[in-house]
């Protein structure tokens, strides 16, 4: 018979094996208690949505007025300054890293590129929810016509702010998952994150970031920025925030 | 009257785990002591009703981490004694005075699940998986309101239960294990 004190050692082993056998597919660690619970919530989250649903999407006529504009509304920084005031004709999204084709995508090139348009809610970490219209093109389109390696696990996300974030291919390849150049019918409009401003939309806003600058495909996060994965590490966000 | 050890430590247990759930909970909502409801609300909405509390937004990082965490504690926690009293008839209702009883029924079948279930709504993710949620609950701000109000609700019993437990002087009984039967 096995004795408690026997079974009560076995935890923690138990813990430890599964933890290495599923590292590959855990959020960055931050070197906190809270990392546990993170990956166990991250954990959850994906056997949850193993099937890849949609988030719901509503009717135009559910749009709500003044949809609030938080954090950076106009970035300060000169060139954005000069790109806004030639209407993004010379703004250039690079997408690099594990890619065979990398590219500089203009703002006409991704127009003309297959959109998807989809009316969802956006869940701010702060509490509040709005529901705006967005277009754009996937994410999954733009990686898969820039030739993704195999290798590629994760998408680093920089911004004209000096934010950074990251997803991993689970969240990167969602249907849902947009580089959004319209919101409600018209252009991103500049406190939106225009030109360009991503969306994804099973996490909280935070993850959605506005002003993209450049997108780079990699197979590790530890070797971007400060290895945290997102710039909101250092503020005490979570790198998932699907709840 | 005699409490095992397993009682004692889950008990314990999910006491501190509700005190955090409690205190991470007030450190989120500071960020925006605002309720609507209905599916959307922010600021440019009308509020269903608004706390007096100075917005800050810097205590959502750690809340939110402790919050769920605490949560998960409590989960498996709730788990771990539902097995036990299961498996060993350890719930015996019939030992309660009716009001007593009434009360544990509302917070065991009532809040706790009502809690729970309004805080996945929350969740982009988990309501991507189960839509269902929205329509129980009438919207992602009906279900933060609500949310809110159940676990108010859930303080408000975890004070009187400590509360009485002090005065009937049984606090040792949920220390030592054992005290003196009257």
């Amino acid at each position: 018979m096995m004795s408690r004190r026997k079974w009560i050692a076995g935890v923690p082993a138990a813990g430890s094996l599964l933890l290495s056998a599923c590292k590959d597919s855990l959020p960055p660690a931050y070197g906190t208690l809270f990392d546990l619970s993170n990956s166990l919530t991250f954990s959850a989250h994906r056997a949850l949505l193993r099937n890849q649903p949609l988030v719901r999407e509503f009717a135009r006529d559910r749009i709500t007025k003044n949809f609030p504009a938080i954090n950076e509304t106009n970035p300060k920084n000169d060139r954005y300054q000069q790109l806004l005031a030639g209407g993004f004709a010379e703004w250039r999204l690079p997408i690099a890293g594990l890619v065979s084709q990398p590219a500089e995508l203009s703002l006409e090139a991704l127009k003309q590129l297959p959109s998807r348009t989809q009316v969802t809610q956006h869940n701010c970490e702060q509490g509040w929810s709005a529901i705006a219209e967005w277009t754009g093109v996937t994410l999954k389109h733009i990686l898969e016509d820039a030739g993704m390696l195999p290798q590629a696990r994760y998408v680093v996300f920089h911004t004209v702010d000096g934010w950074w974030d990251s997803l991993d291919m689970f969240d990167a390849l969602h249907p849902q998952t947009l580089l959004a150049y319209g919101m409600n019918g018209g252009a991103l409009p500049v406190a939106h994150g225009a030109p360009v401003r991503l969306r994804v939309e099973r996490q909280l806003g935070y993850k959605s970031l506005k002003y993209l600058s450049r997108i780079d495909v990699t197979d590790r996060l530890d070797d971007v920025e400060d290895g945290t994965g997102a710039v909101g590490a250092a503020y005490g966000y979570s790198w998932y925030a699907g709840i | 009257m005699h409490h095992p050890l397993l009682v004692r430590a889950t008990h314990w247990i999910n006491f501190l785990s509700f005190v955090a759930l409690a205190v991470s909970g007030f450190a989120i909502l500071m960020a925006h002591p605002r309720f609507y409801w209905g599916e959307s609300g922010y600021f440019d909405t009308p509020a269903a009703f608004e706390l007096p509390l100075r917005v800050n937004l810097d205590q959502t990082g750690w809340g939110r981490d402790l919050h769920f965490m605490a949560a998960w504690i409590a989960v498996i926690n709730g788990l771990i004694y539902l097995g036990w009293g299961l498996s060993s008839r350890h719930f015996r209702f019939s030992e309660y005075k009716s009001l007593q009883r009434f009360t544990y029924l509302c917070v065991i079948f009532g809040l706790l699940p009502v809690t729970m279930l309004t805080g996945v709504t929350m969740s982009p993710a988990i309501t991507a998986a189960y839509p269902v949620l929205f329509t129980i609950f009438g919207g992602r701000q009906s279900a933060r309101t609500v949310h809110f109000f159940a676990a108010d609700l859930l303080v408000l019993f975890l004070l009187i239960h400590v509360i009485l437990t002090i005065r009937e002087g049984l606090v040792n009984s949920m220390i030592a294990g054992m005290v003196e039967t009257k």
